[in-house]
């Protein structure tokens, strides 16, 4: 059967480094009594979860502890039982270092859940069910973390479910693991999202290097016993980002997600295969997501993948695997994509798949950064088939128009422009200042524009007042001059009278009328 | 230094070794050249060489920059290597070291130095010294009166007197003239008479041609070079001289014989493909390269110069930045549905 047929421009041919960690089964952790886990509100890539529990509470597993906060946001719940020691800032796994709103929880060391039972999502109406993934928690578990319910579409119809298993950076491999071990849940989990999604189509897109999670695919799709159309799992070629949703949707479909549009607007939707599992386990036995498989790998002796509570602080967990050498960092995520934590006390959370322990030769030296020479070789690698180089001279130049004329907004900030670049320079972290840059520069604008809007609106206001003050006293002259003409000219000519006073009368109210123009067309 | 940000990873590459990729590539028609012309062109490349690093380690101090990862970045060398194989090879030393000075000092370091330059260096070089020192830059050694060594070391140190002699007709002026003049001969018949003809083009030069080619196969094997610069070049040459050909058999001569005289192959592969001062969008380094062609032979044929490569690239870095900003391939996304 033919297999791929769609490639994307660039991507790269990356050492893979899975070797290290793929090997071992997934182990389980253990969460003992007096640990304390951190929790942070905000593990999704919407609004952070409202805390509904205060210090002093005691939690199961399971609970819910923070509240969905609008449509994008999910909820987050205890990963073990415990009692609640405070909700307060704390620092959180982001390359800023900043911190933001956690719930820290002292494990009793019973790790009981709260009652559950599976769900039949059959039995529920579209946004019942969309509902219990969000009141779950489920999120995208590949890394971006948006929240799940919030992909199925009110609009569009989906007829193709892509599921992500690619896992295209290099040294993660719990998407493996958790393929090669769990297959059947996975499926599971996907046969839900299709029903969901009423998609006719669902392929399932594994990069060729995990022959292992291919075959425990194949395997757990045909035990479903339907066909091959309904549900296919694809090996794709392994060049990194292949994991890209876009890109892994162009492999599949051949389709290419035009700039600024959603993948369900042409009929497509994607998961990762993650997120499928989890999706499993909040119908199939009732579970939020209270856990997630992460890769522990690098500098350490005892390389693998772990199923962790969230919120396990990332020191304690890397104890686990043993670190070989004093720790010089640690990255979360990928080594493409992934940063190093600002505090080795920071918490797992639902988006972290990986933790590479940094020791002196994990990876290559920084080399000093040269000069730009246009060898253009960054934009052959370039996934999204920009031009880093210009992307480069134009965020460096500060000319941030320039730079989104070159389409910077398209940038995934992959990391293939800067793994080729000969002269090593760090485009990623030019192009992230300069996003940055432009999102402040676009939120100023919108506040200058509320602004100029506000004061505009006040002077539009007070040119009002004044014209209908205007025309109020014009009114009251011309009354007047009508009482006056009236009083004259009684006994006269009541014709010629009657006329005068008309006369009289048109000339105030045309003066008015004037004044009033005025007025408006000044404030215009 | 500890890599702050992602990627963490990076390929084992860097600016010198695409530097030394091209130097490297540069050897099977030096070796060629040599051959043909005599050991005087090492002397001609160690005389750049020194010159060039000189003046780009002085240059890089006074402009308060650090001289040691720039000086040994390569690219000073690859201008100098490719001055000396553009000079003639018996040229008086301070000639070379002129045309090294223009390109390092100059056409380099005046406009920022390293990936800052608008136009080819060497070629600034070779522009400079051929209007400046015409009769100089003219002067190619005759066929088949290879001085040895030492009497050509005395030459291009001015310790011997620059004798006529050994100066003679390239096939590229013979032509010029034959193209010209009135003659009702063919050229190709002007030139065996003369003993320039070889197997398919100029003797000798033939066959550096056919090097230096070599070399820029390496260098598209080696992903240093994409192939759009080269085929556009020579795809504007050939179809430009095959029109004058075809028109007129008798005084121009054919696309093969103009693809491997004076520096067509050194232009295509090495001189139009320099990333700094040329095109990077495929599209626009397909309309340089082809533009590069089509000046090269015009200039070759019609102009007052031996060669017409040195200008035409320089006059098709002129048009580079506005032909790149016209040439932006569609991004991700932009070309819609199935491609």
């Amino acid at each position: 059967m033919p297999q791929v047929s769609f490639k994307f421009h660039g991507g790269l041919k990356l050492p893979a480094h899975k070797d290290i960690s793929s090997g071992a089964s997934i182990r389980p952790v253990l969460v003992t009594a007096g640990q304390r886990l951190v929790i942070p509100l905000s593990q999704s890539a919407g609004a952070p979860a409202r805390a509904i529990v205060a210090a002093g509470d005691h939690v199961r597993k399971g609970q819910k502890i923070g509240a969905a906060d609008g449509r994008i946001s999910a909820a987050v719940h205890a990963s073990t039982s415990g009692r609640v020691l405070a909700v307060e800032e704390r620092r959180m796994p982001h390359p800023s270092g900043l911190s933001g709103l956690a719930v820290e929880i002292e494990a009793d060391g019973e790790d009981l859940w709260i009652d559950h039972a599976p769900v039949d999502y059959r039995g529920l109406s579209l946004e019942d069910a969309c509902l219990a993934l969000q009141e779950a928690g489920v999120v995208g578990m590949g890394g971006a973390v948006f929240p799940s319910h919030a992909k199925v579409p009110q609009r569009h119809a989906v007829t193709t479910l892509i599921v992500n298993g690619a896992e295209c950076e290099p040294y993660i491999t719990c998407d493996d693991r958790l393929m090669r071990e769990r297959a059947g849940e996975i499926v599971a989990g996907v046969r839900i999202l299709r029903d969901l999604l009423k998609a006719e189509t669902v392929l399932i897109g594994i990069e060729d290097n995990k022959p292992e999670a291919i075959a425990a695919m194949r395997v757990a799709v045909a035990e479903t016993g339907e066909g091959e159309i309904a549900c296919r799992v694809v090996s794709v070629p392994a060049l990194y980002p292949a994991g890209s949703m876009k890109q892994l949707i162009r492999v599949l479909t051949g389709h290419e997600i035009p700039v600024g549009k959603l993948p369900t607007e042409l009929g497509v939707q994607c998961f990762n295969v993650a997120t499928a599992y989890s999706v499993a386990r909040v119908f199939l036995r009732g579970e939020p997501v209270v856990r997630r498989i992460v890769t522990l790998t690098g500098g350490v002796a005892m390389p693998g993948n772990w199923e962790v509570p969230i919120g396990m602080p990332v020191d304690q967990l890397l104890a686990l695997a043993q670190p070989v050498d004093a720790l010089s960092g640690v990255v979360m995520g990928g080594p493409m994509m992934g940063f190093e934590v600002p505090a080795l006390d920071v918490p797992v959370v639902k988006a972290s798949n990986c933790l590479i322990a940094r020791v002196p030769g994990t990876f290559p030296e920084r080399m000093p950064e040269m000069p730009c020479i246009r060898c253009g070789a960054c934009a052959r690698a370039c996934p999204q088939d920009l031009q880093p180089f210009e992307l480069y001279w134009w965020s460096r130049a500060r000319q941030f128009e320039r730079a989104e004329r070159y389409r910077i907004a398209s940038c995934i900030e992959c990391g293939c422009c800067a793994y080729v670049c000969p002269a090593h320079i760090p485009l990623v972290q030019y192009f992230r200042f300069a996003k940055g840059e432009i999102r402040t520069r676009d939120q100023e604008r919108k506040m200058a524009e509320t602004a100029r809007e506000r004061f505009e609106f006040k002077q539009f206001r007070e040119m009002r007042e004044k014209a209908e003050k205007a025309e109020r006293l014009a009114r009251a002259a011309a009354a007047q001059a009508q009482k006056a003409a009236v009083a004259d000219v009684s006994g006269g000519a009541p014709e010629n009278e009657a006329d005068t006073r008309k006369a009289v009368i048109a000339a105030a109210l045309e003066r008015a009328r004037k004044q009033a123009r005025n007025a408006g067309s000044r404030q215009e | 230094m500890h890599t702050v940000s992602s990627p963490y990873l990076h390929k084992p590459a860097s600016i010198a070794g695409v530097m030394r990729e091209v130097c490297l590539a540069l050897l099977p028609g030096i070796f060629v050249y040599t051959a043909f012309v005599g050991a005087a062109l090492f002397a001609q490349i160690a005389i750049a060489s020194v010159t060039a690093l000189a003046a780009e380690a002085l240059f890089l101090k006074t402009r308060g920059n650090p001289v040691r990862p720039f000086l040994t970045d390569g690219s000073a060398l690859v201008t100098a290597w490719l001055i000396a194989l553009a000079f003639p090879p018996l040229s008086p030393w301070w000639l070379t070291v002129t045309g090294v000075l223009l390109a390092i000092v100059i056409a380099k370091h005046l406009y920022g130095g390293l990936g800052q330059n608008p136009f080819n260096p060497a070629m600034v070089a070779f522009a400079g010294c051929i209007v400046a020192f015409p009769a100089l830059m003219a002067q190619w050694p005759a066929q088949g009166i290879a001085a040895p060594f030492g009497e050509q070391m005395r030459i291009i140190l001015c310790l011997s007197p620059r004798m006529d002699a050994l100066a003679g007709a390239t096939p590229l002026s013979v032509i010029k003239a034959s193209g010209a003049g009135d003659l009702y001969t063919d050229v190709r018949e002007i030139l065996v008479r003369q003993n320039l003809y070889g197997t398919f083009a100029g003797k000798g030069w033939e066959w550096v041609a056919s090097a230096y080619l070599l070399g820029g196969l390496y260098l598209l094997y080696r992903r240093v070079i994409t192939w759009h610069v080269p085929v556009a070049f020579l795809f504007g040459m050939a179809f430009v001289s095959l029109l004058f050909w075809r028109h007129d058999p008798m005084h121009y001569a054919d696309p093969v014989f103009q693809l491997f005289s004076g520096g067509s192959m050194l232009g295509a592969f090495f001189i139009a493909t320099d990333p700094v001062t040329g095109c990077t969008t495929p599209r626009g380094k397909l309309i340089f390269g082809c533009g590069a062609g089509v000046l090269a032979y015009l200039i070759r044929v019609f102009g007052a110069f031996p060669d017409g490569i040195g200008f035409a690239v320089l006059i098709m870095n002129l048009w580079a930045p506005m032909l790149d900003r016209f040439a932006q391939p569609p991004t991700f996304g932009e070309r819609g549905g199935r491609v």
